[in-house]
């Protein structure tokens, strides 16, 4: 599970660079947000751009580092691949995440 | 893998009118495998990528459950078999796994968004449902058989959508 973080002002941006956040991933997915996370920065931002394919363990997964975050940190998400928005729509999940088209060109690596 | 998948008699004698069959190991890793090869030939390859996509989620919610619940981590065997006829993928799951609680699939209620308690789990059966039209769960000879359609186009879509 290849996750790169790169902190940004006041924000942590993660790039998931894997096209699948499966039943088969969503542990060490878990696992390496923790450790990622645990940098301080009140706003983390979830990358999902190459990822092309999620099934509900990943959402929960996604849903679990958000709860793992605390309720002073947010997880905002960015970058969700159409097969990706899609279960975040039909669970209504899109509610509860602030979802970006990409990340936000403030949080970009410029240059 | 290379194993013949044993035939339930409602398979007997129809092989040649099977798009897809496939049998494999009851374990997440096999589960990714079956489905990138699902959609890597047909008849879910020529599917329309939205579609195509509808299908992979909705064929990795029964595969996982299957592992998940069913088997519950031991190892097993998962018979796949997919058929296109009439604007429908026509797809059957089958399993020598425990049997659904109470014979029945559960509900697949959506679990509510709440901001204090937000749910990790539970979207599996509420995406199938959500996704597939007639499906239908029986215990057949120890065995359980999954079974259910999908749209292969727009307009079937639409339709299913309407008598649900």
């Amino acid at each position: 599970m290849e996750l790169i973080a790169t902190p940004r002002h006041d924000a942590l941006v993660v790039t998931v660079n894997e096209s699948r956040i499966d039943a088969a991933g969503a542990i060490r997915f878990k696992d390496r947000m923790r450790e990622l996370v645990a940098q301080a920065s009140p706003r983390v931002i979830l990358d999902l751009s190459h990822v092309a394919f999620l099934d509900s363990s990943g959402l929960g997964a996604v849903v679990a580092v958000m709860k793992l975050l605390g309720p002073d940190r947010r997880l905002e998400l960015a970058g969700l691949t159409p097969g990706v928005q899609k279960v975040f729509r039909l669970t209504r999940m899109d509610s509860v995440f602030v979802i970006h088209a990409a990340v936000p060109d403030a949080l970009r690596d410029v240059g | 893998m290379s194993a013949e998948p044993p035939r339930t008699p409602a398979l007997a004698g129809r092989e040649a009118a099977q798009d897809c069959v496939l049998a494999i190991s009851a374990d997440p890793l096999a589960v990714r495998a079956a489905l990138q090869s699902i959609c890597a030939r047909n008849p879910v390859r020529s599917l329309p990528e939205p579609l195509r996509a509808t299908v992979e989620l909705v064929l990795a919610e029964v595969l996982n459950n299957i592992v998940e619940h069913a088997y519950d981590g031991a190892p097993g065997l998962i018979e796949i078999s997919l058929r296109r006829q009439s604007g429908a993928l026509h797809c059957t799951v089958t399993d020598g796994g425990r049997p659904m609680a109470q014979g029945t699939l559960p509900q697949g209620h959506l679990p509510q968004p709440d901001a204090r308690d937000l749910p990790e789990g539970g979207f599996g059966w509420f995406l199938i449902r959500e996704l597939s039209h007639d499906l239908r769960y029986a215990r057949a000879k120890g065995r359980n058989v999954l079974s259910f359609c999908l749209a292969c186009d727009a307009a079937s879509d639409r339709l299913a959508k309407q008598s649900g």
